[in-house]
């Protein structure tokens, strides 16, 4: 498996995400500069955390529109797993390929906590290593997390089965609607979630359970 | 030509103007006299400070560059380096606190990359007057604001810090942030100016007129009324900026394009082309028509002072000048050519081909006047005994709850969760897990442990003594992560050092920072001073704030400070001799502050903490905890809180309860949990009384009869007392 990581200017755990991607046996991982079009090659496309333009605007708002953000608009209609962390999902929101929109948190500041993901759905292409209802212990970081989607697009979201993770019993830090930690596109190749799972895979951090997103895309690629 | 007065109303004494006419030859015309206006500001020239702080030991094994950069750095093996400083940004944040507060991390972040050291983490000393006050509460508020705005945004962990209330901060609040960087050792690189003909070159945010005379109006004089007119001398921070500036500096660095590296801080231009010049004992010249700027019409003067932030200076070889702006431009970082390194020995200001300004560098950064201070002890009663908020015959219980719920002693889980201490996947023990911050280092099982600390009403007190126990807290710290301290970075925040009650504090808290570092063998790599911490309510607390970087060997076996196994045993550990003049309790009690605190063996605390730290990295111990603010027992109750679980111990009765209970001497006493065995091998090395055990849901003290109580959860419920503040 060969991550592509992207890197814009105000990224912040690009190289997290990258040292994330290469504890997953036999897998490769690349960063891959907002200015190049040019994929790589790569078999999957992780947007990781950060302030990808600054974000003085709207979080993720200028990102969408950057020449490699281009390419991996198209790389995810064709099929290619993308994953998108915290600012990354924010990017893929506004960039359409996953319904929603990532609100200011309820008490307007900035939360870093390890909290309990509950996973809803395994056996998805990013839960392949999962099991229904385990509980994962991952961190959050966000000014911006507080999922939002219309009452219509939440029911056939949980209808669908595109919930993949749900903030655990009074652990949602956001107010995110329905507890939404993470959902993934109508396909299942595109998935973007708030916690930060390449914090989550180093004993001496104290869990590893988010490495499991990542080893879960190296199966489901085969 | 402007006239001495106006010389003085930029903050020169008619004496010290009169010494640049003598220098320079004749009169300085607006331009030079606004650069010399800041590089002879207490600020930059350190001119009643100088002296003292030359009595502090800069010489150990590890040190890799001592004090004169940017900041200094210590050897933590195998090629690397780790670089470190603290800086204050007290007045910007007194005046305006979300800006102030973001762009003292800025400032000191810009300090680490400028000596090629990528950032890796940021902590925070904070003062502010009680909660109580709403003008605190806002300080408080919009400082973490800007701390973590800047910081999260960056992408460097916030990874600890402190914070206390007291009243002599109420209106002149102190915000010193601290930043770490990791370096290779052979890739520093140093400011001084060197190549004749080479080319200057400014890189980052365009200049603007924010932030002029920010060194010298205010950081540099007392705060009183109309400060709130003195918003535009407050610089406004681009933690995008940064984030693009930092990664450029490395890029340049890595390519090998730098000749020499220098931030932009305090008097902007004017300071930064004037110490690279010094360094390399060389000239510069500088033309400010090819400075890019924010805003038509700005003045030669306002150019060379201007405080704007996120800039960097650097000296290039003509001929890789090309390859140095096209790196620029890869991180959409403007940069522009604005000078050249000349043999001239002064620094020339241009317009074009028309010179403004030629001074002489070395009477820019030597010759300023440094004084002497007159010294004499304070009168009795320079600070107001603390409102009383306790009765003097409340319970061991009362008491307990009621200092676990102080505003310097409650959990500051409420402002650490507002900053990432995560990003760069370094660290090993976040905010509240131990004494210290434990960062993993690259390649190898060894890592960094660090920590800040400073109580300015121990030093209030005596500040002899107040200062030796803010370096042996941090020490204590670090011990009970398994760390062993490198090096030692100091920000002194006093009042005006022209009273001779101030310049005695400082004298006294400067000879105890001496004294502790040498029995520490502890280098001081280099810091920072903020004085005329003043208003009409008087002086601060002095308030020295040190910060420690040490090493571990395994960070695996970093100690934690909660407890962590029923059934273990609990044990006090180390020459502790309490006392409660000028302890927390005192404090909460209305109690007048002493004139002086009991004196502390410091080589016996020494080898207490040594015996700790073996402990620690044999992974002797289940947990390791100082004893510092509230004393004994709420240290114990904050290793019940940090590890979820309860305890139940003894103490002896007797008339000094009270002060067994609660009373303080920093950094000497440590709660300690393991196995008996584990405790009994410990106390073959250091005082140690076993207290009790380790388990259930509640603390409970008994004495000759029952004290104390108290479940988790209502001690959890004290501990949150800061979380409304940010509701």
């Amino acid at each position: 498996m060969r991550f592509g990581v992207v890197r814009f200017p105000g990224s912040c755990d690009d190289v997290d995400a990258l040292l994330a991607c290469q504890r997953v046996p036999g897998a490769s991982a690349q960063l891959l500069w907002h200015g190049d079009a040019d994929l790589h090659g790569v078999e999957a496309v992780v947007i990781p955390g950060g302030f990808s333009y600054g974000d003085y605007l709207r979080v993720g708002a200028i990102a969408r529109f950057s020449p490699v953000m281009e390419s991996v608009i198209r790389f995810a209609e064709a099929g290619g797993l993308v994953l998108g962390i915290c600012n990354g999902f924010q990017v893929l929101c506004e960039a359409g390929l996953l319904p929603g929109a990532l609100l200011p948190n309820v008490n307007r500041r900035f939360i870093c906590r390890q909290v309990n993901v509950e996973v809803v759905r395994a056996r998805m292409p990013f839960s392949a290593d999962m099991a229904d209802g385990e509980v994962l212990s991952i961190p959050v970081k966000h000014t911006s997390g507080r999922y939002y989607a219309p009452a219509a697009v939440l029911e056939s979201l949980e209808a669908d089965g595109q919930i993949v993770l749900r903030y655990a019993h009074d652990a949602n830090p956001n107010g995110s609607s329905n507890d939404i930690a993470g959902v993934t596109n109508a396909a299942g190749n595109v998935f973007g979630l708030m916690p930060h799972p390449e914090h989550a895979v180093e004993p001496l951090s104290g869990s590893v359970d988010g490495l499991k997103i990542f080893t879960s895309m190296a199966h489901a690629h085969g | 030509m402007p006239t001495v007065e106006q010389a003085v109303a930029l903050g020169l004494t008619p004496g010290e103007y009169e010494l640049i006419v003598e220098k320079i030859g004749r009169q300085p015309n607006a331009v030079e006299l606004a650069v010399f206006s800041l590089m002879w500001s207490e600020h930059c020239a350190y001119k009643h400070s100088k002296k003292l702080l030359r009595s502090l030991p800069t010489e150990g094994p590890r040190l890799a560059l001592g004090p004169g950069e940017n900041a200094g750095a210590v050897d933590v093996g195998d090629g690397w380096v780790v670089a470190f400083k603290v800086e204050s940004h007290n007045h910007p944040s007194a005046v305006e606190p979300f800006q102030g507060a973001a762009t003292g991390v800025g400032g000191i972040l810009r300090d680490i990359f400028a000596i090629g050291a990528r950032p890796i983490a940021i902590l925070d000393s904070l003062r502010f007057g009680e909660p109580s006050s709403p003008r605190s509460r806002y300080l408080l508020d919009h400082a973490v604001g800007g701390i973590g705005h800047y910081g999260n945004s960056v992408g460097v962990p916030t990874i600890g810090g402190e914070v206390y209330f007291e009243g002599p901060y109420e209106q002149n609040c102190l915000v010193n942030a601290m930043a770490l960087g990791l370096a290779r050792a052979d890739s520093l690189i140093r400011s001084a100016a060197t190549g004749i003909g080479n080319a200057l070159v400014l890189f980052g945010a365009s200049t603007g007129r924010d932030g002029i005379g920010g060194a010298s109006v205010l950081a540099s004089a007392e705060l009183g009324a109309g400060d709130d007119d003195k918003r535009p001398t407050v610089q406004v921070g681009d933690p995008f900026a940064e984030k693009k500036l930092l990664e450029c500096s490395l890029e340049l660095l890595e390519r090998g394009l730098l000749v020499a590296l220098q931030d932009l801080g305090a008097a902007g231009l004017s300071s930064s082309s004037a110490e690279m010049a010094s360094k390399g004992e060389v000239g510069l010249d500088v033309d400010v028509a090819r400075v890019p700027l924010r805003e038509a019409g700005m003045e030669p003067w306002e150019i060379m002072v201007s405080e704007s932030q996120e800039r960097m200076l650097c000296v290039v070889e003509p001929s890789q000048l090309d390859e140095l702006l096209a790196v620029c431009e890869k991180w959409e970082v403007d940069a522009s050519a604005i000078g050249a390194v000349t043999d001239t020995r002064a620094l020339r200001v241009f317009v074009g081909d028309e010179i403004v300004g030629e001074m002489p560098v070395p009477a820019l950064v030597d010759d300023c006047p440094l004084y002497d201070l007159t010294v004499e002890p304070p009168a009795a009663g320079l600070y107001p005994a603390p409102p009383p908020v306790l009765v003097a015959d409340a319970s061991p219980q009362e008491v307990l709850l009621a200092l676990i719920a102080a505003p310097n002693i409650a959990s500051r889980l409420p402002l650490f969760e507002q900053y990432d201490s995560l990003v760069q996947s370094r660290t090993v023990r976040r905010p509240e897990q131990a004494d210290a911050a434990v960062l993993a280092l690259p390649e190898t099982p060894r890592g960094i442990a660090v920590s800040i600390d400073g109580s300015g009403r121990r030093v209030a007190c005596d500040p002899y003594t107040g200062a030796i126990e803010a370096v042996l807290e941090c020490t204590a710290n670090l011990a009970c992560a398994g760390a062993e301290p490198l090096g030692l970075t100091n920000c002194l925040n006093f009042g005006n050092p022209e009273k001779p009650h101030i310049a005695w504090q400082l004298t006294e808290a400067i000879r105890g920072l001496g004294d502790a570092c040498r029995a520490f063998d502890v280098p001081v790599v280099g810091g920072n001073v903020s004085l005329y911490n003043e208003s009409s309510d008087g002086p601060i607390y002095p308030t020295p704030v040190v910060g420690i970087v040490g090493e571990l060997p395994d960070v695996a076996r970093a100690g934690r400070s909660g407890f962590t196994r029923a059934g273990d045993a609990v044990a006090l550990a180390g020459p502790f001799a309490p006392s409660l003049p000028g302890s927390e309790l005192a404090k909460l009690r209305g109690d007048e502050l002493p004139a002086g605190l009991a004196q502390i063996d410091v080589a016996a605390v020494r080898t207490a903490q040594q015996a700790i730290r073996d402990a620690v990295r044999a992974g002797e111990l289940s947990s390791a905890h100082d004893v510092a603010e509230g004393g004994l027992l709420v240290a114990v109750a904050e290793s019940c809180l940090g590890g979820a679980i309860g305890a139940t111990i003894e103490v002896g009765a007797g008339d000094e309860l009270m002060q067994t209970l609660f009373g303080e001497s920093l950094g000497s006493g440590f709660v300690v949990s393991g196995s008996q065995d584990a405790l009994r091998r410990l106390g073959e090395r250091v005082s140690l009384d076993i207290l009790g055990t380790v388990g259930g849901e509640s603390l409970v003290l008994t004495s000759s009869e029952l004290l104390i109580d108290v479940t988790l959860d209502e001690l959890r419920a004290a501990h949150g007392a800061l979380a409304p503040l940010f509701a």
